[in-house]
């Protein structure tokens, strides 16, 4: 396990920043009356680390050349990076609450055309990894230092072209290319495990290529370190693999794939916000957020 | 081919023309899934050997990487043959590069079946069905040499998403080196005539040629339209043909449900409906042959056309004498 490096005040801020986003994720579900929330809440540790701490980036300049790049291949995930876009600045958090509805630049699934801060249009499996390579790629042929990061899906890997892309990125030692497997167990229709393995995955990452780190994804001392190990380079492409719980955060949520794409009822989601709340009594800065 | 002297392929004026691009345009990146000896994409990688990415037989990667290259103010064009090309990565065409808004050329090679010997699998009967599908996709099926290289600098110029069909064999030559107007959106008028238009694309514009010198000479005298684009299509040229010909027969080397004559066909019923009659592939596969048997067997030769334009001014003629009866 990584030894922790990062002050514990930060950490700190960074786990009230999750359940910050956290609250977004229940809040912006249950009023768009669909969505994805236990694929949003396993992933939250990580969106938190690379939008609050790791990623150089500037909401100010959602086009600026230099900047990191965060590519969810996983796009039906996007509640929670629509939560750290508004967090961080890319738009009016009152944005949130119109996801999903007729006009809204908050689509169901990620697209680059309609809302600032997302860099790839994604929601059809697969795709996310070739497209954040072909950033990366760009990224070498310009000389510049940005990073890519992907976020992919457990169930998703089964798609061959993420095999394609692994092969490429592996072939190309794309070490500016760095990604993180939001591995929570569950795809839609049952456990990962039960329908298709992806063991020993951490072997197959490493037999592409691949630097593969394995880390509990909702340690923040683990997730950060593990982020800023792989931005520094490591010469080849980095694969985080992160375990996660899916609907982490939520009790009745949690490792409860009802929750993959089901919106929490009113009384479900005064239950999960309640929850969600009770662990930051201290925290101010999170609470005026919002 | 079709009686027409030839010029060189097609497919290999796209990889000159490409050269030529890229020395103009730093920005111009080309990918290619192990097919660049026969896509003509290896004279680009020869003189542009940092621009060029062989991602090997992996068609999906490779529209999802030039779709991030494009993120990245990069123009990348993908290249393999148009069966791959449009069957293998169409997803990654529909939401990677299309929906996302970025601006990727594809261009698919050994396009219909004049490929010849290698049989069905290696042919493409179905891109332009697919490529129009896609919503604001410009689509181009280039005639000749010359046209090509019109139609991929147009291509390159258009700021989104374009397919552009090139072809496997020596192509018959419609035009000469000297200018000729070519613009996305726009039908080129390659032959004047009053009595039907023929209006076509790709190796079947020569054809169309070569119908139209056999109709003169039974005083029949055919317009000839270059629907080297499909989308947008130019229908103005279409109802101009409607209204000062009466009569269109549509040619190309495609099957007959979603390529140039279901656009044609639509615009007219949109405009002056007059008879058309298709020719292209009917509803099935081709086989393994040589590229002229394969397209006299499968129904795209001048004698095919001239057969159409006798039956579509039948109907004309049928059609104004039910009129003048009526009236």
């Amino acid at each position: 396990m990584p030894t922790p490096t990062v002050p514990a005040a930060t950490l700190a801020s960074l786990e009230e920043r999750a359940r910050q986003l956290r609250r977004h994720v229940i809040r912006m579900i249950a009023a768009a009356g669909s969505g994805h929330p236990g694929g949003s809440l396993s992933a939250a540790e990580i969106v938190t680390a690379l939008y609050f701490h790791v990623m150089r980036h500037d909401p100010a300049r959602p086009h600026w050349a230099d900047r990191d790049r965060f590519v969810l291949s996983k796009g039906h995930g996007v509640p929670i990076v629509y939560a750290a876009l508004a967090e961080a600045g890319y738009f009016p958090t009152g944005w949130l609450e119109t996801l999903r509805k007729l006009g809204s630049p908050l689509q169901g699934h990620p697209s680059r055309r309609d809302c600032p801060g997302i860099e790839a249009s994604t929601g059809s499996l697969g795709q996310g990894l070739s497209i954040a390579a072909g950033m990366a790629l760009a990224g070498k042929l310009d000389g510049k230092d940005y990073r890519v990061f992907v976020l992919l899906g457990d169930g998703e890997i089964q798609e061959g072209q993420i095999w394609e892309a692994a092969m490429f990125a592996g072939h190309h030692r794309l070490d500016n290319l760095i990604a993180i497997l939001d591995y929570n167990r569950y795809q839609l229709d049952d456990a990962v495990e039960a329908i298709v393995s992806l063991e020993p995955v951490a072997d197959k990452w490493r037999a592409f290529g691949w630097d593969v780190e394995e880390i509990d994804g909702h340690d923040l001392a683990q997730v950060v370190p593990a982020l800023e190990r792989a931005r520094a380079g490591t010469g080849r492409p980095v694969m985080i693999i992160a375990h996660t719980v899916k609907g982490k955060g939520v009790s009745f949520m949690e490792n409860n794939n009802e929750f993959h794409g089901r919106a929490p009822t009113p009384e479900e989601t005064e239950k999960a916000l309640a929850e969600l709340a009770v662990e930051a009594p201290s925290s101010a800065a999170g609470a005026a957020g919002e | 081919m079709f009686g027409r002297p030839t010029g060189k392929p097609t497919r290999q004026a796209f990889g000159e023309a490409l050269v030529e691009l890229g020395r103009r345009r730093p920005e111009l990146v080309v990918l290619d899934g192990d097919l660049s000896k026969s896509t003509y994409t290896k004279s680009f990688a020869q003189e542009f050997p940092d621009r060029f990415f062989n991602v090997g037989i992996a068609e999906a990667n490779m529209v999802g990487l030039a779709a991030g290259l494009a993120s990245c103010g990069k123009l990348p064009v993908c290249a393999s043959f148009a069966a791959f090309l449009m069957c293998k990565a169409f997803d990654q065409m529909r939401i990677g590069v299309n929906y996302a808004g970025l601006n990727v050329k594809f261009v698919g090679s050994h396009g219909g079946i004049s490929i010849g010997e290698d049989g069905v699998s290696q042919m493409s009967v179905e891109d332009v069905a697919l490529a129009q599908a896609l919503p604001g996709f410009v689509v181009l099926v280039p005639a000749d040499e010359h046209a090509t290289r019109k139609v991929v600098a147009a291509a390159l110029d258009h700021p989104g998403p374009a397919y552009i069909r090139v072809g496997r064999p020596k192509a018959p030559l419609v035009y000469d080196a000297r200018p000729f107007d070519f613009a996305i959106g726009k039908a080129v008028t390659v032959r004047e005539g009053r009595d039907l238009t023929i209006a076509a694309n790709g190796l079947m514009v020569a054809a169309a040629l070569a119908a139209a010198d056999q109709l003169a000479a039974e005083g029949i005298e055919a317009r000839v339209l270059d629907f080297a684009c499909v989308k947008p299509l130019d229908r103005d040229a279409v109802q101009a043909a409607a209204e000062e010909t009466g009569a269109l027969v549509v040619a190309e080397e495609h099957l007959k449900a979603g390529g140039l004559g279901s656009a044609i066909a639509m615009a007219l019923a949109e405009t002056v409906p007059v008879p058309a009659e298709f020719v292209a592939i009917q509803d099935t596969y081709a086989e393994s042959g040589e590229p002229e048997q394969l397209l006299r067997k499968y129904g795209l030769s001048p004698e095919a056309i001239v057969a159409a334009a006798r039956r579509v001014l039948e109907r004309k003629t049928a059609g104004a004498a039910r009129v003048a009866s009526r009236g």
